[in-house]
């Protein structure tokens, strides 16, 4: 099992190099980087003191170096909007977003496993019919827009929770709920058919042959084998929570990670981005390995292989 | 004779399917003493399994009903109980031994638990006590080391000795009727001949009801007592084994003992049952067989023949017995 | 040279007459929708009522014609630049649509490929190609989206760019996955002592027995895709303006929800129609050719 974990993570780093070659590559060959770093009343000679001062008179191979000997201990760089180090930024913003993320997975899973493992158990019901209609509408519902219609109407017509910023619990209500929603809905689904699959199965049969009673049958020995699909897209559905989280920041108005990467596009700060992107791929990765590890504590046959 | 067991009267379990509603049991009755073995033989389809599960009332729904018969285990109607009921029954007195082991246990729990969960709840024992029940059930079904397999899970274990493991599950309390849906025929047949002469050892020692489905003969031949031939959800021939070996009254059951290829005699061509399985959601009127039956009679298309006795416990359902 | 039996012999094929005898009913309402978003799409000159770039500051937020001072001028009323929300709309539904079609096109070529080449090949090849796509696939699309906007800038192709170099991997591993299965079929092995090469089994074999979980797949994945083009256009880094994009159109509207709804409401409504549509399609497909597939 160390082993296993041994390779997950070195596949990680590697992914995380990967991701930074990417960046630096992208802002080299794309015309002068200087021309995303430096403001736009500078002169040539500011260009070259620059051109000295930041090292990009040499080779690319030295320059790549310098460049992650820095980001990893942590220095991105100034934001040219701000005028502050990035990393300053990144050090305030950081745990916001992780808090509301928390929230929204919190949410999303209280939800989506009852609705997902009733839905199986209960099939061609009711109830199963009304999650599968809250699950397709919620992979189809574009979430900014349904972000900002709740922003306009719970928050703005009726006044009942606040309509962005941080301020307390019911601030987080709104966006958690937004941001989760595009989560429950797959996950509800991957439970339902997962359930589905093994309350098909032999060793479900035979529990049952066994006289265990129906909650233990499908509570035990059928979720636990349910939860491996759903663990396996795991990864992927933290993923898309990064994704959509820079949106749903942005419409709440929610000083996270996903709000200043907005403000870095808008503004073309490219160190802002560039930080943005490094700390979030790293984020994700870290994510995926506890993933992993998960995977393995839950499926023996990952853990004690053959 | 006193009470048999189990006594099945007149069972029916239908199945809605995509083409029609297929009668997967017809009217089925049997019964089986303590300490007796009775053989289910037929062909895929016939109804052997669905009977089984019947009896248990674990038939899936919800595409598959029981209509009606009586299924008493030791005098007690099982289809009048409720579920929860039912819930006490199956496993304490009547337990079942699944076809493939790879698949019968739960992957992702440990053979430990799983025995352990059984004996504790039949038991009520808890930790050391408890462990010790379930090492002791292991051995009982010739698993060496059984104290280090508690800890093994299914994947790390060989088919034979999974379905090891499933019999001391099966025998964990002990009950009064073991039912073995092919249970070997997944296994290799040296593994094979060990599994029989476990359960019947198993059986002896706790004097189970045994009901044994197969498709092999040479099984049926070699440990039960008595046997039913199914054919299309019906019971078409039952009696003592060497009876119906000798002098099969059924020309179904003829044809399959027929088939089996004899060792020490050439024949010009293998001997087998003509025709294809019937379609069960279209069977014709009539006797089921009669589309491939070599010896059928014009009443044998139109009227289903009943049950009759050939002799004092062989009955069989034939028009030709009837004279 | 022996004939190669089993090309398309498997019974989990859903040839055209299994389907017909299925029994099972087609899912009008989602080819409906698709099929008229596509027309409109393409045929978007000659149906939009308007240009969808004319401004008219006379014209600004009308409201759609059944609120009191709309009128059939303008069906859907007006945005801030007095332009006609219906044409912007159906000309919009040529940014979504199209990116969506050829990214899921990108993606799903290039990841059946690598997962054609990884089931088959095994071994080393396998392990190094999975690696990569395992990867690539929790790499939130978004973060690429962004580097490539503040670079290059934003527009169409980066949009698509972006999103097909994190999709592919999808495909490549559920197409593996397949692969897998069918490499433990006998019709491969008899195929080689045939004589077959890699390339033939690979696209006269494995590629055919693949093609059903590819449809659903796809159909599946445009409307993410959809939704992630109209996330990028939200945020800035999709489809630049004045092209009208659903998602930038959403954007545009966003401060003037309260009083000028329509401008974001319609477009928001029509990604919903669409996403809808192919979920419920790519759903059907997925029932009716395996069950089996229902993880996607």
């Amino acid at each position: 099992m160390l082993r296993f974990i041994g390779a997950r993570l070195l596949q990680s780093l590697v992914a995380l190099a990967i991701i930074s070659v990417v960046i630096f590559v992208l802002a080299r060959t794309t015309g002068d980087p200087l021309y995303l770093i430096l403001p736009m009343s500078a002169t040539p000679e500011d260009f070259a003191n620059a051109r000295q001062y930041l090292g990009l008179d040499r080779p690319y191979v030295e320059q790549y170096l310098s460049f992650v000997g820095r980001a990893v201990t942590g220095d991105f760089g100034m934001s040219l909007r701000a005028r502050r180090p990035v990393s300053e930024l990144i050090r305030e913003r950081l745990p916001n977003s992780l808090k509301l993320a928390a929230f929204a997975m919190g949410i999303s899973l209280a939800m989506a496993f009852p609705l997902g493992v009733m839905a199986a158990v209960k099939k061609g019901t009711g109830l199963d019919r009304a999650a599968q209609i809250i699950s397709v509408l919620g992979q189809s519902l574009p979430t900014f827009w349904v972000a900002i219609l709740l922003v306009e109407f719970v928050a703005g017509r009726l006044q009942w929770l606040p309509a962005g910023g941080i301020s307390g619990f019911s601030s987080y209500i709104l966006p958690g709920f937004t941001l989760g929603w595009f989560v429950v809905a797959g996950l509800m689904r991957l439970l339902r058919s997962g359930m589905l699959e093994v309350l098909d199965s032999e060793y479900v049969k035979l529990a049952r042959v066994k006289g265990v009673v129906e909650h233990r049958v499908i509570w035990m020995h059928a979720l636990k084998n349910a939860l491996i699909p759903v663990v396996t897209f795991a990864g992927i559905y933290f993923a898309i929570l990064v994704t959509t989280a820079i949106v749903v920041e942005t419409v709440f108005a929610w000083p996270g990670l996903g709000r200043l990467a907005y403000e870095g596009i808008s503004s073309r700060d490219f160190p802002v981005i560039q930080a943005v992107v490094l700390t979030t791929a790293a984020i994700v990765a870290v994510v995926n390995l506890s993933v992993d590890c998960l995977y393995a504590f839950i499926d023996p046959r990952i853990r004690y292989g053959r | 004779m006193s009470r048999p067991v189990v006594d099945v009267r007149d069972l029916r379990t239908h199945l809605v399917t995509r083409w029609g509603t297929v009668k997967a049991v017809d009217g089925v009755s049997f019964a089986v003493g303590e300490g007796e073995t009775l053989g289910l033989v037929g062909e895929s389809g016939s109804g052997k399994s669905m009977t089984c599960l019947s009896l248990v009332r674990l038939v899936p729904r919800p595409a598959a009903r029981i209509l009606g018969g009586q299924v008493l285990l030791d005098g007690e109607d099982l289809l009048v109980k409720t579920e929860l009921e039912m819930q006490k029954i199956r496993g304490r007195r009547i337990a079942m031994i699944l076809q493939d082991p790879m698949s019968s246990l739960n992957p992702v729990f440990s053979v430990g638990m799983q025995v352990r969960e059984p004996v504790s709840s039949y038991h009520g024992l808890r930790g050391r006590s408890l462990t010790a029940r379930a090492a002791a059930l292991l051995a009982a079904v010739r698993i060496p080391s059984p104290v280090e397999r508690l800890r093994a899970f299914p994947h790390q274990l060989s088919g034979g000795m999974r379905q090891r493991v499933v019999g001391a599950m099966a025998i964990a309390a002990p009950p009064r009727l073991l039912i073995a849906d092919e249970p070997t025929t997944s296994l290799d047949l040296t593994i094979q001949a060990q599994y029989l002469g476990l359960l019947k050892e198993l059986q002896q020692e706790h004097r189970l009801a045994l009901i044994f489905v197969t498709h092999n003969l040479g099984i049926v031949a070699k440990i039960c007592d008595r046997v039913a031939v199914m054919y299309a959800g019906r019971i078409v021939e039952m009696g003592p084994v060497r009876r119906i070996f000798t002098r099969p009254a059924h020309p179904y059951s003829r044809a399959l003992l027929e088939s089996i290829p004899r060792l020490g005699t050439r024949v010009a061509r293998l001997v087998a049952v003509d025709g294809q399985p019937p379609d069960l959601a279209r069977l014709p009127g009539g006797c089921a067989f009669a589309p491939r039956c070599p010896r059928v009679m014009d009443r044998c298309r139109v009227e289903a023949p009943p049950e009759t006795t050939v002799e004092a416990g062989h009955v069989t359902r034939c028009w030709l017995e009837m004279r | 040279m022996a004939a190669e039996p089993g090309a398309l012999a498997l019974p989990e094929v859903a040839t055209p007459a299994r389907l017909a005898s299925s029994g099972r009913r087609l899912p009008v309402f989602s080819l409906g929708i698709i099929g008229l978003f596509m027309l409109v799409a393409i045929l978007a000159p000659l149906v939009s009522p308007a240009d969808p770039f004319e401004q008219s500051l006379r014209n600004r937020f009308k409201p759609p014609v059944w609120e009191e001072g709309g009128s059939w001028t303008f069906p859907l009323g007006t945005d801030r630049l007095g332009r006609d929300m219906l044409s912007r709309v159906i000309w919009g539904s040529r940014v979504s649509l199209a990116a969506g079609v050829l990214t899921v096109l990108l993606a799903s070529a290039f990841g059946a490929a690598v997962g054609l080449v990884a089931g088959y090949s095994g071994g080393r090849v396998d392990a190094v190609l999975m690696r990569v796509t395992d990867a690539t696939m929790s790499f939130p699309v978004i973060l690429l989206a962004l580097i490539l906007a503040v670079t290059v800038g934003p527009s169409f192709t980066n949009v698509v760019v972006a999103i097909a170099v994190i999709l592919w991997a999808r495909y490549a591993r559920v197409i593996r996955g397949q692969v897998l299965t069918l490499m433990q079929l006998d019709f491969v092995a008899q195929a080689r002592i045939a004589g077959a090469g890699a390339w033939r089994i690979i696209t006269r074999h494995l590629l055919p027995n693949t093609l059903n979980t590819l449809v659903v797949l796809v159909t599946l994945q445009i409307g993410y895709v959809i939704i992630v083009e109209a996330s990028l256009s939200f945020l800035g880094a999709g489809i630049p303006p004045p092209t009208p994009a659903w998602g930038s159109m959403i954007s545009e509207g966003r401060e003037f929800v309260t009083s000028a709804w329509w401008v974001s409401l319609f477009p928001g409504l029509a990604i919903l129609l669409v996403v809808l549509a192919f979920n419920l399609l790519g759903d059907w497909l997925r029932d009716t050719f395996d069950p089996k597939l229902r993880q996607l």
